[in-house]
C-alpha cells in the first residue's frame, strides 16, 4: 500500500480528473444520451446566469453534516420528485462517475428527457455535479450541509445557465420556477427521510448575469428537444426510403 | 472558517491578485474586496502560486468573478498554477474563459499586447 503524497494539496482526492469526452457506467435509463458528449458548465451555457440556493434545517443532535450528506449520496435518487429517475453509477457519487438520468421537459408531461450528470467534486461536506453537453442547463450543482445553531442545514446550491435559447425561451415562460420546485420538492424529501415531519425550504435566486451568451446560442444542435422534433418530422421520409430500398 | 489572503498590486493598467490559502464559498468577502481595488484595470491577473486548498465552491466563485470582470471589461489571466489546480480549471473548462499562463511575466505581456 502506497502512502499519500504529502506534498498534494489535500483536496486532491476530492475532484475528478478532466475528461474529453464522456462515458458511463450507469444502468438502467432507456437511452444514454451522455456517452460521447463534453461537461458544459456556466461558462458554456447561453441564458442568463442565476445563483440559486435551497435549505432545510434538520435537527443537528440526531444528524451531524457529515451524516446528512452521506446520507443524501447513498439514497440521492430517493429524493427526487415522482417522475424523475436518476440512475447512479455502479461506483455511487464518487469523482469522475457520470449518473443518466431521465426527467420531466415539463412537469407532469409523459415526456421524459434522457440526459446525465458528471459528479466533479466529493469531499465529507459536500459533492457536487456538472452537466453535459445537451442538458437543458449548463450548470453546475453542490450538495452540502453544515451547522447552524442547534440545526444541520442541507442545502443545495446552482450556478445555471439555460443552454440554448430554446430552453431560455421555456425558462422565460415559467420552466426557471417549475426547477426550483423541482429541488424545494427534493430538499423537503431529504428532510422527512430524516424525521422532519414539516420541512421548510428556504429558497434564493438571484441573476448574478443579466446577458445572454449568444456565441453559444449553437448549443442548441444538442438539444434532444430538436433531435426528437427532427427525427418526428423526417420519420415519413425514412419510411418511404426504407420500403425503396427493400421492395 | 476559511483561510484566504489576497494581496493587490498594479503593473500599469494589469491588476495582480496573489492568492494565498484556500478559496472556498467562504473566500467570497476576501475575493471581491480584492477585485473592488482591481477597479478600472484593463486586466486581471490571478496569482495561485500560493493556493492550497480549492472546492467546488470556490470555483463557483471564480466564476462569479469572471462574471464581474467581464461587465468591467477586463480580461482575466492565471498564473502559478500547479497541475492539480490546471487540471480542475480544464475539467471546469472554466480554462475556455480565463487565460492560463505560465509565469507572471508572459500574464502580463499577454495583457499589455
Amino acid at each position: 500500500m502506497t502512502s499519500p503524497d504529502p506534498r498534494a494539496p489535500r483536496d486532491q482526492a476530492s475532484w475528478a480528473k478532466p475528461v474529453d469526452r464522456l462515458t458511463t457506467t450507469a444502468s438502467g435509463a432507456a437511452s444514454d444520451t451522455v456517452t460521447g458528449r463534453r461537461v458544459a458548465g456556466p461558462v458554456q451555457g447561453f441564458g442568463q446566469l442565476w445563483q440559486k440556493s435551497f435549505a432545510v434545517r434538520i435537527p443537528s443532535d440526531e444528524h451531524s453534516p457529515e451524516a446528512v450528506v452521506a446520507h443524501w449520496k447513498e439514497r440521492f435518487p430517493t429524493f427526487w420528485p415522482r417522475g424523475a429517475r436518476f440512475y447512479a453509477p455502479l461506483a455511487g457519487i464518487s469523482p469522475g462517475e457520470v449518473a443518466l438520468l431521465e426527467v420531466a421537459p415539463v412537469p407532469g408531461s409523459p415526456v421524459k428527457m434522457s440526459t446525465g450528470v458528471m459528479v466533479i467534486y466529493v469531499d465529507h461536506e459536500s459533492f457536487t455535479f456538472m452537466t453535459p453537453e445537451g442538458h437543458a442547463l449548463a450548470a453546475w450543482i453542490t450538495f452540502s450541509a453544515y451547522r447552524d445553531g442547534d440545526d444541520t442545514v442541507a442545502q443545495a446550491q446552482a450556478l445555471e445557465r439555460t443552454s440554448d435559447p430554446l430552453v431560455e425561451l421555456s425558462y422565460l415562460l415559467g420552466a426557471n420556477r417549475a426547477n426550483d420546485g423541482f429541488w424545494e420538492q427534493t430538499l423537503a424529501n431529504l428532510a422527512r427521510s430524516l424525521g422532519v415531519a414539516e420541512p421548510v425550504v428556504q429558497s434564493t435566486r438571484v441573476c448574478v448575469d443579466k446577458r445572454r451568451q449568444w456565441r453559444y446560442a449553437s448549443n442548441v444542435r444538442h438539444s434532444p428537444a430538436v433531435h426528437m422534433t427532427v427525427s418526428t418530422l423526417t420519420a415519413p421520409a425514412r419510411w418511404v426510403r426504407r420500403r425503396r430500398v427493400t421492395g | 472558517m476559511t483561510d484566504t489572503t489576497i494581496d493587490v498590486s498594479r503593473d500599469g493598467p494589469t491588476a495582480i491578485l496573489r492568492v494565498r490559502g484556500e478559496i472556498t464559498s467562504g473566500s467570497e468577502s476576501a475575493l471581491m474586496a480584492a477585485y473592488g481595488q482591481a477597479a478600472g484595470a484593463k486586466a486581471v491577473v490571478l496569482d495561485f502560486a500560493s493556493l492550497e486548498y480549492m472546492n467546488s465552491g470556490g470555483i463557483g466563485l471564480l466564476v462569479t468573478l469572471l462574471v464581474r470582470a467581464q461587465r468591467d471589461g477586463q480580461r482575466l489571466f492565471a498564473v502559478g498554477l500547479s497541475e492539480h489546480y490546471r487540471q480542475i480549471l480544464a475539467l471546469t473548462r472554466l480554462d475556455e474563459a480565463i487565460a492560463i499562463h505560465d509565469s507572471e511575466t508572459a500574464a502580463l505581456a499577454a495583457a499589455s499586447a
